[in-house]
């Protein structure tokens, strides 16, 4: 782990909604294969900063490089090559409710020249048995589902070109501990057999012990630390130092079981 | 880190070869098996004589992907093959290859549909029996409007009068001017119509009757049902279903209002007193329409188109139009209330029931005319 290579590099960004100023000077650096959670208060512009990376949100001034490729400067040509390198789950899925699963799934993957449709298929259901749903869920349209589920999906639809980062908004938010926890396994596991490198924004803890790497902490306009778990239980800054010694916090964290921020391979 | 990072700059270039197997029942990949060049992979590798070959080399494949391990681990899985051995894949590639395996959806068929003449009688039955339950569902919403009202009847302080004299304004008031205008128009068209064939008899002037009749028995009051249908038809559906939508409706159950009460009374109710009004306003628009038009073109004086319609026609064409519209009422109101409760919880449900509303209220209309067409010439009015 020594030259890592860095697929995601902020650089002074800044974002305001008119008067209200979100982002200040931010600076952020991702790593290739790597878990990063990013927490902060609600409002402390976790979502917009998703959006900023993704390209779905210009900011006022600053810098986003994506795998070596300017976003904000990019033409056309390069913007696509460079989207289906990157899969975006939204909170909710944000599934089009017109189609399947499998329809959505296959959405991406239209627009590759040449695929023949039933590969296409074939791999979408491919795809679904990935993120641990049932064949038969390929048929059913997102309406059916219930929330875990749409997640899964979302996060299908996300893989379908095997990204080489997946951002996801709040993955584990309303499941139930169970179905979380095995969200939190998934992430983890698809992470590591296809190399993905993971920016996760979440608000639960068990998510950030349990998969991250390392931890960003969203606040006073920028990111104000990063590191391991073990990191962040000493840092002295007051919320972080509430955020992560809160009562959630120690059932989430229990005692010298803080993650050292490395991952297996 | 990532396997494939260090070859990703090759994108789209990187082409995929296939050498024929060798001597030792080997077949040699290179270039990129991705989800790019995998049907061309899968395509090769299918056409490839199966007995040839027992091992795949994988050693100069410079990047793969899970749709790439697909299509090498689909010769294993359809079975022609199993025992086939990858070689050379990197540690990467190995897990890659081990995970997808591990995921290879396992496909349930889903039951097929049978083609035989009495699976077809089968699924026709199934719409018919839908049919009729959908009627069965009809009428019990038509119920719970008398028992809710009934029940309004005795403890009138659960009645929700602004409710009503909203709901009142909205279906009735503020649908005059388009009712109106559309019976003006028929007058006319009517009266124009009537017109040019009634002259070439010299009949010009039974035009009276033949507008008089038609609009007070039959157009006035259907036109505006059919009008009144898609206005707030499709109005209750969208209005309840987005409630439906959003739990509103589960909401209020739980707070102890009643559905029933809160939101179909109110709105059936005023369809109820409004619709006859509405029809008698039409009547009137195209009485004038046809006046004003038989006075233009065939000269005949408001004066003596009076005199004409008092004398010329019987009272009971205007009953026997006016009976129909409180009828027409609870058909409008009742299929829009049941499609509102129908609503999904995604707003594409929500389109297609106002629709279906709109053209179920439109259809049943006219259903139920024809139905007193019949009943009014048997008995002779
Ligand atoms: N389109 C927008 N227009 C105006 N203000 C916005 C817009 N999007 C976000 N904001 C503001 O930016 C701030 C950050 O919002 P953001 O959605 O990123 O918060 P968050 O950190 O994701 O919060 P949460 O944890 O609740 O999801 C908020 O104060 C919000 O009001
Ligand atoms: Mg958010």
């Amino acid at each position: 782990m020594s030259e890592r290579e860095v697929v995601i590099k902020l650089r002074g960004i800044r974002n305001q909604f008119g008067r209200q100023v979100v982002h200040e000077d931010l600076d952020l650096d991702v790593y290739r294969g790597e878990i990063l959670g990013v927490v902060g208060g609600s409002g402390t512009g976790k979502s917009v900063l998703l959006r900023t990376i993704a390209g779905l949100q210009r900011p006022a001034a600053g810098s986003v490089d994506v795998l070596g490729t300017d976003v904000l400067n990019a033409d056309e040509d390069t913007r696509q090559k460079l989207e289906s390198r990157w899969g975006v789950m939204f909170q909710d899925g944000a599934l089009f409710s017109s189609l399947t699963v499998r329809e959505n799934v296959e959405v991406p993957m239209r627009a590759i020249p040449g695929l023949d449709p039933q590969i296409r298929a074939d791999l979408a259901d491919l795809k679904i048995s990935m993120v641990g749903l049932q064949y038969l869920a390929g048929d059913k349209y997102p309406s059916e589902l219930s929330g875990g589920m749409r997640k899964r999906a979302g996060l299908a639809r996300a893989l379908a070109l095997d990204p080489d980062i997946v951002f996801l908004d709040e993955p584990t938010a309303g499941l139930d501990p169970i179905g979380a926890s095995a969200f939190d396994q998934l992430i983890r596991g698809l992470s590591h057999s296809l190399g993905l490198t993971v920016f996760l924004v979440t608000h639960d803890l068990d998510t950030l012990h349990a998969t991250c790497d390392r931890i960003a902490v969203l606040a006073e306009r920028k990111v104000l630390v990063t590191g391991s778990m073990a990191d962040m239980l000493k840092v002295d800054h007051p919320w972080v130092h509430e955020y992560f010694h809160g009562p959630r916090a120690r059932a989430a964290v229990p005692d010298g079981a803080a993650k050292t921020g490395q991952k297996g391979d | 880190m990532a396997y494939g990072g260090t070859v990703m700059s090759g994108g789209v270039g990187a082409e995929f070869i296939l050498g024929p197997a060798d001597d030792t029942g080997t077949v040699h990949l290179s270039g990129a098996l991705t989800i790019r060049t995998v049907t061309q992979a899968r395509n090769q590798l299918l056409a490839l004589d199966r007995t040839t070959f027992r091992r795949i080399d994988l050693s100069s494949v410079t990047r793969l992907d899970t749709a790439g391990a697909w299509a090498l681990l689909m010769l294993k899985a359809d079975g022609t093959n199993a025992e086939i051995a990858f070689v050379g894949a990197s540690a990467e590639a190995q897990s890659l290859l081990s995970s997808v395996e591990q995921a290879l959806p396992k496909p349930e068929a889903p039951p097929a549909l049978d083609g035989s003449f009495s699976a077809w009688l089968g699924r026709f039955g199934q719409r018919v029996f839908s049919g009729l339950m959908f009627l069965r569902a009809l009428t019990g919403y038509l119920g719970i409007f008398l028992h809710r009202l009934a029940r309004a009847l005795r403890h009138p302080s659960e009645f929700k009068l602004t409710s009503l004299v909203h709901h009142c304004e909205e279906v009735g008031l503020k649908a005059v001017p388009i009712v109106a205008l559309m019976a003006f128009l028929i007058g006319v068209v009517l009266a124009f119509q009537g017109s040019t064939q009634l002259r070439q008899f010299g009949a010009e002037v039974f035009v009276v009757d033949l507008i008089a009749i038609s609009v007070l028995r039959e157009l006035g009051i259907l036109l505006t049902a059919i009008i009144v249908a898609g206005r707030t038809a499709s109005a209750f559906t969208a209005a309840i279903g987005s409630m439906k939508m959003r739990e509103e409706i589960d909401a209020m159950r739980t707070l102890g209002l009643d559905p029933g009460m809160n939101l179909f009374v109110p709105r059936i109710l005023a369809l109820f007193i409004m619709l006859p009004i509405l029809g008698l306003i039409a009547n009137l628009a195209g009485l004038f329409g046809g006046a004003l038009m038989a006075w233009i073109d065939l000269g005949i004086s408001p004066a003596m188109f009076t005199t004409r319609l008092v004398e010329g026609t019987a009272v009971s064409h205007v009953f026997v139009g006016l009976v129909k519209a409180p009828v027409f009422a609870l058909i409008i109101g009742v299929v829009g209330c049941h499609a509102g409760m129908q609503v999904q919880s995604n707003a594409e449900s929500l389109g297609r029931m106002t629709s279906n509303a709109v053209v179920t209220a439109i259809f049943a209309v006219i259903v139920a005319d024809a139905v007193f067409s019949i009943f009014f010439a048997r008995i002779g009015i």
